[in-house]
């Protein structure tokens, strides 16, 4: 908050940086050195918003200029004239509706596998005590750092053995079989739950299934939401796994099929790329902005409490 | 757990009596004894068993049939295999193509994991202004990091483009003349960390955090103290966030090493122009996919592990002790 704060002042009114707008204008006077750095951050903000929001805004022109508003030198800002073709071109060669739902299929299963596997182990690691919790937990800590390269080749072989390849099996099972990181994520949230919870329904003669799911879970929901958010768009941005074991084009993600798409189209297709392009990011960030907080939340929890 | 404790303390062995009896082996106090600790055992065998049987299944057994590939010739395509010791590791010293990935990979790490923490950093600090609406400049900070990295890749190749593209039009009207980038071997690697630059809001909202972690009563006896911005930046925020950075570092590091989708697509999973986008994810991909040779790509694998593994290490020694851990998170 203050780190980059002007150095001037030592006076009370930095404090009163933090209560609510009703109140402050009368604790902060209006003076023109605060005005004046008021208005350099707002600036320095609103010029890295722009660097941020130039490639969207470039997609989003793109996508309605005419193949000639793309090629002038130099650019052109808005489309000359606005055409739809891009969209027409870029749906007749991109069946944008069946690649989405495959999409959506895979993300929520793999959100189902990830939601129960993170539970059910986090909890398993983190409320009871048995002597394996810790090996347990160590060991899948461990095999985070074993990188997806070392088991991705053997896993393929496995699954072409077994009749996975050309299926979404191997995209979606192993979300059942535990995630790591969102192990670790709700072990986190777990330990943060007073043990006297667990012990006054012990006394009560609650199971520990019944416990997990009755008095447990229920207060998780903040943590299990960011796990499923983030499988979600995990799933919904991966390429390597569709690349590998996806053969049949009617099977695309959004994801694989605009990879092919921009390599069979190249740059002559630049208007239809973007139109594509802008299509499938319109659910992702419909989704971002309806589960905003969830997001950061999540992150901020997968940060450091150690 | 009160009631348990006569029951774990009755059943001392009384062969060993003399010896062991105030102190039974570590095994011995660890495994379960009494009813109550045994039905916890099976409940937490129970509540893990998904992922024992991934470890076993899905990263165990991969683990373990990788290393057994990568001392033979095995093919993507079938066919036998056969035993070759150390060949494929020592094909390696002699592969060009190798050691340029290598070098493009180190390349990309280096520069860009301490840009990437710069970077995110600063913009944390941006972001941890109290200025009306602030919320909204988070927001639009990070739009970019949910961005799927294919449908960003496919934008960037267009705001890349060196004729038709915005960057240059940009860097044009200030008077630069901006490079080639993607299809120049001189700028391909710099365009593919701008690229990285501008999705990094998930170290960008970590690092934040940490810093609304800085107790505000330090930073303003600082200040009282006549400490300067950057004195108070230096001595107070940065101990208060020091975990936040060592996290960034080393995951910045593992991810460095693994490298792959943006150059796949950015680049058509070619490495162009010249080699200077292949990156070891990259060539690993190509060797068991393209040449289909399993076992010299289980040897790549095997080879970026150990090195990932190395480097984390070192990384975490280092800076690891430097780490103020009495900050509030």
């Amino acid at each position: 908050m203050t780190t980059t704060d002007r150095t001037a002042e030592h006076t009370g009114p930095r404090v009163a940086a933090a209560p609510p707008p009703a109140t402050s204008p009368a604790r902060r006077p209006l003076s023109w050195p605060r005005v004046a750095e008021s208005i350099a951050k707002h600036g320095i903000l609103i010029a890295f918003s722009c660097a941020f929001l130039m490639p969207f805004f470039w997609m989003v022109t793109g996508a309605f200029k005419t193949q000639a508003d793309i090629g002038t030198f130099p650019v052109t800002w808005f489309p000359e004239t606005i055409t739809t073709g891009n969209f027409t071109y870029g749906l007749e060669a991109f069946p944008i509706v069946r690649y989405f739902l495959n999409t959506v299929v895979i993300s929520v299963l793999s959100m189902i596998g990830a939601a129960f596997s993170s539970a059910m182990v986090g909890y398993g690691v983190s409320r009871i005590r048995w002597i394996g919790r810790n090996a347990v937990f160590t060991l899948l800590i461990a095999t985070m750092m074993i990188p997806f390269y070392v088991t991705m080749i053997p896993l393929f072989t496995v699954y072409r053995e077994i009749g996975w390849t050309g299926t979404i099996l191997p995209l979606v099972v192993p979300t059942f079989f535990g995630v790591p990181f969102f192990i670790f994520l709700m072990r986190q949230f777990f330990l943060g739950i007073p043990e006297s919870l667990s012990d006054a329904a012990r006394v009560d003669g609650a199971s520990e299934l019944r416990i997990f799911a009755q008095v447990i879970l229920p207060l998780c929901k903040p943590a299990l939401a960011a796990v499923m958010l983030f499988q979600f768009l995990a799933s919904w941005s991966d390429l390597l796994g569709p690349l590998l074991y996806l053969t049949d084009s009617s099977q695309y993600t959004l994801s694989l099929g605009l990879t092919f798409f921009q390599g069979a189209e190249g740059e002559s297709a630049t208007g239809p790329l973007m139109a594509v392009s802008t299509l499938t990011l319109i659910p992702v960030i419909i989704l971002f902005f309806f589960a905003q907080k969830t997001f950061i939340q999540g992150i901020t929890m997968s940060g450091i409490k150690d | 757990m009160s009631t348990t404790i006569p029951g774990r303390e009755a059943p001392a062995p009384p062969s060993v009596a003399t010896t062991a009896r105030a102190r039974p082996s570590r095994l011995a106090r660890a495994l379960p004894r009494t009813r109550r600790q045994r039905q916890m055992f099976w409940w937490g065998l129970f509540f893990t068993s998904p992922a024992i049987i991934g470890l076993v299944f899905f990263t165990g057994g991969p683990v373990i049939v990788s290393a057994v590939n990568s001392f033979t010739d095995a093919n993507l395509l079938g066919g036998s295999r056969n035993w070759v010791g150390l060949e494929n590791y020592s094909r390696l010293l002699q592969d060009d193509q190798w050691w340029l990935s290598l070098f493009n990979t180190f390349f990309l790490t280096v520069i860009s994991v301490p840009l990437g923490i710069a970077v995110a950093l600063g913009l944390a600090l941006l972001l941890n202004w109290r200025v009306r609406g602030i919320g909204v400049y988070r927001v639009i900070f990070y739009l970019p990091s949910i961005v799927p990295i294919v449908a960003s890749a496919v934008v960037w190749a267009y705001v890349l483009n060196p004729q038709y593209g915005v960057l240059n039009n940009v860097l044009g009207l200030v008077g630069i003349e901006g490079p080639g980038w993607l299809s120049d071997p001189a700028w391909s690697k710099p365009a593919l960390i701008l690229f990285g630059l501008w999705g990094m809001g998930n170290l960008m909202v970590i690092l934040l955090a940490g810093l609304q972690g800085v107790p505000q009563d330090l930073l303003e006896q600082a200040s009282l103290d006549g400490a300067g911005v950057w004195q108070r930046f230096r001595n107070v925020t940065v101990p208060f966030i020091s975990p936040h950075l060592l996290f960034a570092l080393i995951t910045g590091l593992i991810a460095g090493f693994q490298y792959f989708t943006p150059a796949f697509v950015l680049t058509g999973g070619s490495g162009d122009p010249a080699g200077s986008t292949l990156v070891s994810g990259v060539y690993l991909y190509q060797s068991a996919f393209y040449n289909y040779e399993l076992g010299y790509s289980s040897a790549i694998g095997w080879v970026l592990f150990v090195l990932i593994a190395i480097i984390s290490i070192v990384a975490y020694r280092l800076v690891g002790r430097r780490v103020y851990y009495g900050g509030a998170s």
